[in-house]
């Protein structure tokens, strides 16, 4: 009997931390394999490199193109980045002014969900009319994708202030506005960043499609052109790079999420360590 | 008459006027200014409701409230209330939450850039007095209930109010604890004399710490009987147990089994 109660003590520790190395390379042994497998695949049907090429190719192609790659990822990087900062600070006001009243809700809420319908692919042939081909297009399209989400999430998060906490800062006579500031705001703040990580991906992507579309610069323009001349390697290590860049970005927005929301999160784990019940 | 808190048949209903709730019916009372009060009553009464009447958090149905000589038409800025609950802010620290209001009330808003340090140190005081010392920095999920409670009392007196509203703020601690913030109440009521409404289900602390206890109805609340309390100040524990007092804690138990008695045979 007493050898099945120490068994629990005994064996508690060393299979959480296991767990957590587990954790840290698990992405890296999915990403591997899943090469791996490709690279096997292309070899064993000797599939033509313009149709499907290993990623052995890619990497080569990758390396040969480098510089090329580098300065239009940066060119994407730049539109994206600007586009989705527009789409923080348009986001974050007008989720402040919608969450906050119920009269512009009411007024307003209707015609935003109509523009978001709008697939923002059909608008880049306007903004081209209007902007001509370039970045500016781009940058548009980046923040019209992105801007929504944040918009609704903040909105969302003020709504829906608990009012016993309101009650506390009016309680000591304090302004419309001022209970907005103190509570409205710092509570919807787990709302608005967790619609970052959503908004940047959609901003990557955005700009991504509008260079395709309508421009002479960027990852989506380079791989444009590199499909157009059958440099099918080379599309590839296009979308490769947009992938990697894509997962920098949301690592980025998660990361500013865990640093300004712990209070959320309750710790610094937020809780998905606990031990298996 | 006219009292420091003058509440003249006050009634309440939430929600609608058929299937709504009448939580107060034509409630009447007169505080005088520097008064200690205890509300006691049954629960779901209407006592919490009395108190965001009473600060103006709730418009009434009926009837009138003024305090210091004004009509009371939306919140006022003089009083500092502990609710039920503790609601404390879960993005702040204990410190940040007592300093909420320091941010807000004047003067203390225009001076808190100033002086952040002096009145941080008061904040660390009065954390000390209720027992929270070296707990400044914790959140709100990292305290007990008890102890957010207390929180909760030192935000409802930091920035020193004249009306003071606590609505059962000693209801989730132990009897010691308890005890220990009855002296630390009653020695802050000296020194600056804030008039006091005290909610609480506890008829002990309503005869230990008030100047009057009055008696609530069940639903609809009313105030049914009063009582006021003789006895000489500071006062000291062991009056609680002393024949005075067991008699006045008697007599209040009698009013409130005797007002739920009668609804229930009115239901
Ligand atoms: N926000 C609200 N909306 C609707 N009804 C409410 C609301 N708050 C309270 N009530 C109702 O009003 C009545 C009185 O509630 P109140 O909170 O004032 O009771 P109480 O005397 O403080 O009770 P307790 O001693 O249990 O705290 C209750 O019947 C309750 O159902
Ligand atoms: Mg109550």
């Amino acid at each position: 009997m007493s050898e099945t109660v120490e068994t629990p003590v005994r064996r508690g520790k060393p299979p959480l931390i296991r767990r957590k190395t587990l954790r840290r390379i698990l992405p890296w042994i999915v990403i591997v394999t899943f090469f791996a497998l490709w690279e096997i695949f292309v070899r064993l049907f000797e599939i033509e490199q313009f149709v499907l090429p290993a990623p052995s190719a890619i990497f080569a192609a990758g390396w040969q193109w480098r510089w090329p790659i580098l300065d239009n990822s940066w060119q994407t990087f730049m539109t994206t980045a600007i586009g989705f900062l527009i789409a923080v600070a348009f986001g974050l006001l007008a989720g402040l002014a919608i969450g906050s009243s119920s009269l512009i809700y009411d007024g307003f809420y209707p015609a935003l969900i109509g523009f978001n319908s709008i697939p923002k692919v059909a608008i880049i042939p306007i903004l081209v009319i209007w902007f001509g081909i370039g970045t500016v297009p781009a940058i548009i399209t980046a923040f019209l994708i992105s801007f929504f989400p944040i918009l609704v999430n903040v909105a969302t998060g003020i709504a829906t202030m608990e009012p016993e906490l309101q009650d506390v800062l009016r309680a000591l006579g304090a302004r419309r506005w001022q209970v907005i500031m103190k509570v409205g705001l710092p509570r919807s703040m787990p709302y608005f960043f967790a619609s970052l990580k959503v908004a940047i991906t959609f901003a990557f992507v955005g700009s991504i499609v509008a260079e395709t579309v309508a421009a002479n610069k960027g990852i989506g323009h380079l791989m444009l052109v590199a499909s157009s001349r059958f440099e099918v390697p080379l599309a590839f290590a296009g979308l490769l790079v947009t992938s990697v860049m894509g997962i920098g970005m949301y690592a980025v927005a998660a990361a500013i999420e865990q640093r300004m929301t712990g209070w959320a999160m309750r710790g610094a784990d937020g809780g998905m360590n606990a031990p298996p019940a | 008459m006219k009292g420091f808190v003058d509440l003249d048949r006050v009634s309440l209903r939430y929600g609608g006027e058929d299937d709504g709730t009448l939580a107060l019916h034509e409630a009447t009372l007169k505080v005088a200014l520097g008064e200690f009060v205890a509300v006691v009553g049954p629960s779901g009464c209407g006592k919490s409701t009395l108190m965001k009447v009473v600060t103006g958090l709730w418009p009434p149905t009926a009837g009138s409230i003024a305090v210091s000589g004004r009509e009371v038409t939306g919140p006022l800025s003089i009083v500092g209330m502990a609710f039920q609950n503790p609601t404390l802010l879960p993005w702040r620290t204990t410190l940040a939450n007592i300093m909420l209001p320091l941010e807000i009330v004047r003067p203390h808003c225009t001076r808190l850039r100033r002086e952040r340090a002096s009145y941080e140190a008061k904040v660390r005081d009065l954390l000390a007095l209720v027992g929270l010392k070296g707990f400044e920095d914790h959140f709100p999920w990292q305290l007990s209930g008890g102890m957010q409670q207390r929180a909760s009392l030192c935000r409802a007196l930091i920035h020193d109010p004249s009306l003071l509203m606590l609505d059962e703020p000693f209801a989730s601690l132990d009897m010691f604890t308890r005890e220990e913030l009855w002296m630390a109440l009653q020695d802050l009521w000296l020194a600056r004399q804030p008039t006091v409404i005290l909610v609480t289900h506890d008829l002990r602390e309503a005869a230990f710490l008030a100047d009057r206890v009055l008696v609530m109805s069940a639903r609809p609340g009313r105030i049914v009987a009063e009582r006021t309390v003789d006895l000489p100040r500071p006062r000291a524990l062991e009056v609680t147990y002393e024949p005075y007092s067991v008699a006045l804690v008697h007599e209040l138990r009698e009013h409130i089994s005797a007002s739920r008695t009668q609804t229930a045979c009115k239901g």
